[in-house]
This record gives structure tokens, sequence and C-alpha cells, in this order.
């Protein structure tokens, strides 16, 4: 029963999905409207499974005192200030217009740490390239050739550097080159690969053969 | 106080220290504070309560009530007695993305790539038209040899998938290019914001 079910509900649903793209008439297409919202529905109750599984985290370092307990408690703040101004102050479903205080929260903290934590992995990234793009096979060379002339090529530098050369030779037409042909080329490479694992893993979930995601009893 | 969050997210790059695990530690609070807020009114309130209690004139759809048990059921993970109930919800999503994706997948990233591809490898006139073309072809089908793992990858075989190792190299340098283009562009905005929004340095 624990494991039955959850199979035999990916099959019935797996297959009434595929079915509406060849019969996209009632009951067929009404039902993947509603599928399509219930997966919208049911991956909000996911994040706010996370949430609560983030507060209970949190609530139990405090309880327990346990080590940098004091970051959970900046953790929780952080959350009933940005909740309590998001469902309650913000004006309801206009939370998010300029002038209410979700969005001034968001503009004035959210905003700026969310983007100094990914600007700085500029510098991870940096660093992360000088070991691996040291030309030590042809592979890698590629790998840093293919980086490079993509980097100068989208940037004014690219344009200073080449502007004496002949037109198929500057920068920035190497680059739109690698972009349109070998990069393209492989880019269909992988995007097939990916087609063909993902039909063939969604063959074996609708068969009824993939049963990992119940896990075990 | 943005330069203040910023500056304390630099720090990092320092060594790890309490005014970065502060502002690390508010970022998470704030983000979870975000999502919930966002997760409430546009599924919550617009899609299940405004589809159950509609504006009036409009029909009420308790189809959607099955979402929200669905959506329950999945919260019934926080009771370890009874958490296998998640287990339903989950397999409705994993068919129905199943379903959604063998068909979708097969069109958009399948048969759209491969009609692609059959292109004429002469382009009577066109040097460039001809040279792309045959890269085109000739990189999609030692690309995708390389990802058939069945066969040795040996003599012939070995060397054409190791021409593919090559046009995959070009692809993912072109996208690692990309990426650090991206956080360089972010670190550009959060310079700017220093030096010419907060201290007025660059005009």
């Amino acid at each position: 029963m624990r494991r039955e079910i959850p199979i035999l509900i990916a099959i019935v649903v797996g297959f009434v999905y595929v079915i509406q793209f060849f019969v996209p008439h009632a009951p067929f297409d009404k039902f993947q409207n509603w599928g399509n919202d219930w997966i919208q529905i049911i991956a909000g109750f996911a994040i706010i499974l996370g949430v609560l599984n983030l507060l209970k985290v949190s609530l139990e370092k405090v309880y327990k005192k346990s080590k940098g307990w004091g970051y959970a408690v900046i953790i929780i703040i952080g959350f009933l200030i940005m909740t309590g101004a998001g469902l309650f102050f913000s004006g309801g479903k206009n939370y998010q217009n300029p002038g209410t205080p979700f969005y001034y929260i968001f503009f004035n903290i959210y905003f700026p740490l969310n983007a100094t934590m990914f600007a700085i992995l500029a510098f991870f990234v940096a660093s992360a390239s000088y070991r691996a793009f040291r030309a030590r096979n042809k592979e890698a060379t590629l790998l840093l050739l293919a980086a490079i002339f993509l980097m100068l090529g989208r940037t004014p530098l690219g344009d200073y550097l080449s502007a004496g050369l002949p037109t198929g030779w500057q920068l920035k037409n190497i680059s739109d080159w690698i972009m349109d042909f070998p990069q393209t080329a492989g880019q269909r490479a992988i995007m097939i690969g990916i087609a063909l694992g993902i039909i063939s893993t969604s063959l074996r979930v609708i068969t009824g053969l993939e049963r990992t995601f119940v896990g075990g009893e | 106080m943005g330069a203040f969050l910023t500056l304390g997210i630099i720090s990092f790059l320092y060594k790890d220290n309490p005014w970065y695990k502060f502002c690390e530690a508010l970022f998470v609070g704030i983000s979870a504070g975000y999502w919930f807020c966002t997760v409430f009114w546009s599924q919550f309130v617009a899609k299940l309560w405004d589809n159950i209690y509609p504006t009036a004139g409009q029909p009420r759809q308790y189809v959607y009530l099955v979402g929200g048990i669905l959506g329950l059921m999945m919260l019934l993970r926080l009771v370890p007695k009874i958490g296998w109930f998640s287990r339903w919800p989950l397999a409705f999503v994993v068919g129905g993305t199943a379903g959604a994706y063998l068909i979708g997948y097969a069109l958009s990233n399948g048969m759209k790539q491969v009609k692609s591809t059959i292109l004429p490898l002469w382009v009577s006139g066109n040097l460039n038209a001809t040279v792309g073309n045959i890269i085109l072809v000739v990189g999609t089908f030692c690309g995708l040899i390389y990802f058939f793992f069945s066969k040795e990858q040996k003599g012939t075989y070995g060397k054409v998938a190791k021409l593919g190792i090559f046009f995959l190299m070009i692809t993912f340098g072109a996208s690692f290019g990309y990426t650090v283009m991206a956080r360089m562009s972010l670190l550009i905005g959060r310079m700017d914001f220093l030096f010419g929004t907060w201290l007025g340095l660059i005009k």
C-alpha cells in the first residue's frame, strides 16, 4: 500500500499526460490544465515544507543552544520580518509593488545580499579556472580558447584589440562563428542526449519500472 | 544598509568572520520569507483560493481542492508516523512530469534538433555555409557517438568519440565564458553601487 499506490498514481497520471498530446479533447485537455495547476500547488507546499524544515532546524539550534545558535536567531528574525511584511503590511496581492514594506526589504536587503553572494563567485570562478584552464591537454586547450574568444568577443576590449584586423578575423566575428557552428554542434549533441535520457527515464516511470522515487518501506 | 550588507558578504574573501555569518544568516531568513510570501500569493491564493472562492459571477471550481489536499499530504512528511503519505503527491508530480516531458522533450530537444542538423553538406557558391554545415553535422554526430556508452570507445569508433569530446569542450568553454561574464557583471554592479551610489566616487 505504501509503495503500490504511489507507483499506480505515477503510472496513471503519466499515461493521461501522454494521451492528452494525441487526444487534445475533453476530458484529457481539462485534466492536463488541472494537473498543471495541482502540480504548481504541490510545488508551493513543497517550498513551504522546506521553509518549515529550516525553521524547525533553527528553533532546535536555539533551544539546545548549539554552536552558532545566534545566527539561527537571525534566520528566524529575518524570516518573520519578511513574511510579516509580505503577508500583512504590503497590500495583499500587490505586495511586490514599489513603496510597500515588502518591496523596501527586497530592494535594500534581499537584492544586495543576493547580488553580492553571486558576485563573489567571480573570484572563486577565477581561482578555479586558473587551476582547470592550464592547457594541459588538447581538450583543456579547446575549452580555454573557446572561453577566451567568447569573453573577448563579447566585450569592448575585444573590439579594441582586434580593430585593425580584417573583418573576418576580428574577435567579435570569431566569437560569433564559434557560437554559431562548433558550439551549436556540441550543444545539439547534448540536447539530443538529454532528450534520449528523459524519454527513457519517463518511459520507465510510466511503465512502473522506475520505483526509486517511492523510497523504501 | 545595502552597503553594510554588501561589504559583509565581500568580507568573506578575506576569511570567514562573524560579519559575513550575520549577513549569510540574514540572507537565508529573508530568502525563506521571500519565497514563503511568493508561494502564498501566487500559488495558494491565485491557484487555490481564487478558484474555490472566485469573485462574484464565477463558478466555484472544487476540483482545485484535489491540489490542496495533495499539497497538505506533502506536509505530512514532517510527521514521521504518517510521513509515507507524502509519496502520493510526489508520485503525482513524478508521473505528470514524466508524461509531459516524454513528448515535450522528444519534440523540442529531440526531433527539432535532429531536423535542424539535417543540412546540405555542399552549398554551391558559399564556402562559409558549406564549412559551417559540415561542422554542425559532424560535430553533432560525433558528440552523440561520445554519449553512446554501450560500445567500448576504441579504434575508429574511439577516434570519432574523441572528436565529439572536442566539440563538447568548445561548448563547455562557451558556457563557462558566459558564466564568468555573468558573475563579473554582478560584481561590477556591486562595485558601482559601493563606489557610485554609496560613496559618490563614480559619477
